[in-house]
């Protein structure tokens, strides 16, 4: 098995604020790894660092066997962010959109080749989007939006998914479709590295939850250990949502 | 009446009114899509102080003005790449840096106050031959980059995180739209002059946006938009004595309104086709893929209350328990 992140002692300061402090975080080809924590606990930060969007000010990482500050395996590399422009400003095409996900694999002047027409194709079928192929993004919902973003992730092929917060403002069909797209992913042999807020749909094919407070790891192994461990940390999903919606009233603590 | 037209100074005009047309909203496109469209507004007024150089020194002022607009263009995306200014205080500050300078050198240039005229309200039915050879050459340039790296510069301008980890060059990509913009305004300020440069980067953008669905046909769009207002503006003020710069200004936004109910239509209908995304609707009926496990609370399959009962969608349809078996609802 080899290693594909290794991050040691690794922190990220933002502005004059510690936001990330002493991370070892290791993850080896086909783990599936949730991150997950409260918000502000520094999830979207330690996904930011591991795709070298951040640089860390403490610490090192390798990605792939290279350090992250000079990493240029991009094709093995597979970003999906949480929040993203795509549907703002002139009017782009789903197509358009998700061809973006093989630049990795292109270079510059020449023309795509059918080799990324049909990973396009393929990407969007695997999202269940084919029939919005032409479609504009900004006429999608958010969830359709969201598989757009995974879409053109799955395009480029790559052997690191890292996905941001998949499921934020997504609707019940959606965070099912991107679960199975996942779980697809996973069973092909792809490591993945997803924030979850919950486990929910991803739960059945999680083998490795990383639970994060407040800029550390406070928990690293199995999904399963994470209620005895964290009780603010849910994984069943179907919690009770009047717990949730009485939170604000009893003063309980949600994830 | 059509010999006006066919006159030398006429044909020049015409085909220096055409590349203009075609390359700015090529540009202006990338442009709108940053959120910069008001950058080629920068860029005119930072080349009034490449005109004034060239004036002065007597030189070629399409030369210096692209220059200076190339070295302008890019000190703008250096202070909102660095973050010590936002992208429209940039703007500001080189803007009318560029405009003062350039004012304060014409007026050591004696009578190049009267020549400046031309540059800032255009003078496109006096270009000589290597003007329209020099104009044509670079709005090519312009039209070929902006095609032929469409994918790399409408990733960075779409999502410029996400184009990072692909590897693209987010800042060389930034700055090669800031010198595409810069080039484009010095070939169009003979043209409309370099006050109203701008309009012909980012209108016909406006006018395509409005019905197109992608980017590509949007920037081929407006790039028809662009000529046709150009040509045609030329062609009124051949026949009216009206200014070429200005008539071809206001084509461009006639162009706009005509077609502004059209897109709020089209808008109104694709709304309305595309509606939210519903699950398969329920139909009764056995299932007989097999089962992993017993669906149950916790089992990751997500659980809806339907009725009397709780369905739990799997690979994108809902299952029931029913007796020993599962039907779909």
């Amino acid at each position: 098995m080899s290693t594909v992140l290794e991050m040691r002692g690794g922190g990220v300061t933002l502005g004059d604020r510690p936001i990330l402090r002493a991370i070892d975080l290791t993850v080896e080809a086909g783990d599936v790894v949730a991150l997950l924590g409260a918000n502000g606990s520094g999830k979207s930060t330690l996904v930011r660092s591991i795709t070298g969007l951040l640089p860390l000010s403490a610490g090192s990482a390798r990605l792939f066997g290279q350090p992250i500050d000079s990493f240029n395996q991009w094709p093995r590399l597979g970003y999906v962010p949480q929040r993203s422009t795509i549907a703002q400003g002139v009017p782009a095409t789903v197509t358009e959109v998700v061809a973006a996900g093989r630049l990795a694999h292109r270079r510059a002047f020449l023309p795509a080749r059918a080799a990324d027409r049909a990973a396009v194709r393929d990407a969007l079928e695997a999202v269940g989007l084919t029939d919005r192929a032409q479609h504009q993004v900004s006429t999608l919902s958010g969830g359709q939006q969201q598989r757009v973003l995974i879409a053109r992730t799955l395009a480029g092929a790559p052997e690191l998914l890292v996905l941001d917060e998949p499921n934020a403002g997504v609707d019940l069909v959606s965070q099912q479709a991107i679960a199975d797209t996942l779980e697809r992913s996973a069973r092909a042999g792809a490591t993945i590295i997803v924030v979850l807020h919950e486990l929910g749909a991803f739960a059945p094919f999680i083998d490795r939850a990383v639970v994060l407070r407040e800029g550390r790891i406070s928990y690293d192994g199995s999904p399963d250990g994470i209620r005895m461990h964290d009780p603010h940390v849910h994984c069943e999903t179907n919690e009770d949502p009047a717990l949730r919606v009485a939170a604000p009233l009893t003063g309980m603590e949600l994830p | 009446m059509t010999t006006i037209l066919l006159a030398p100074f006429m044909v020049k005009a015409l085909i220096a009114a055409a590349v203009t047309g075609l390359a700015s909203p090529a540009v202006g496109t990338y442009l709108v899509q940053r959120r910069l469209s008001l950058m080629g507004d920068g860029i005119g007024h930072i080349s009034v102080t490449g005109v004034a150089l060239g004036l002065l020194t007597g030189t070629s002022p399409t030369i210096t003005a692209v220059v200076v607009a190339i070295i302008g263009a890019v000190a703008i995306e250096a202070l909102r790449a660095s973050g010590r200014a936002s992208g429209d205080v940039a703007l500001a500050l080189i803007f009318y840096g560029g405009l003062a300078g350039g004012l304060m050198l014409v007026s050591f240039a004696g009578n190049g106050a009267l020549a400046l005229q031309s540059y800032l309200f255009g003078s496109i039915t006096t270009l000589s031959t290597s003007d329209v050879l020099v104009s044509g050459g670079l709005a090519l340039v312009v039209i070929a980059l902006c095609l032929t790296l469409l994918p790399q510069l409408f990733s960075v301008a779409n999502d410029e995180d996400y184009a990072r980890t692909t590897g693209l060059s987010v800042p060389l990509y930034n700055v090669l739209v800031s010198v595409l913009a810069a080039v484009t305004v010095s070939v169009a300020m003979r043209t409309v002059g370099l006050l109203l440069v701008s309009a012909l980067l980012v209108i016909p953008v406006a006018t395509a946006q409005q019905f197109a669905r992608g980017f590509r046909s949007t920037m081929l769009s407006a790039m028809i938009a662009g000529m046709l207002a150009s040509v045609t503006g030329v062609v009124i003020s051949a026949y009216v004595d009206v200014p070429p710069g200005a008539t071809i200004v206001l084509v461009a936004l006639a162009g706009f309104t005509i077609t502004a109910p059209v897109g709020v239509l089209l808008g109104r209908r694709r709304q309305a086709t595309v509606p939210f995304e519903m699950p398969e609707e329920p139909e009764q009926q056995r299932v007989l893929e097999p089962h992993r496990h017993q669906h149950g609370p916790g089992c990751g399959h997500l659980a809806v209350e339907h009725g009397d009962h709780v369905d739990y969608i799997h690979d994108g349809h809902r299952h029931a328990v029913h007796g020993g078996h599962y039907d779909e609802h």
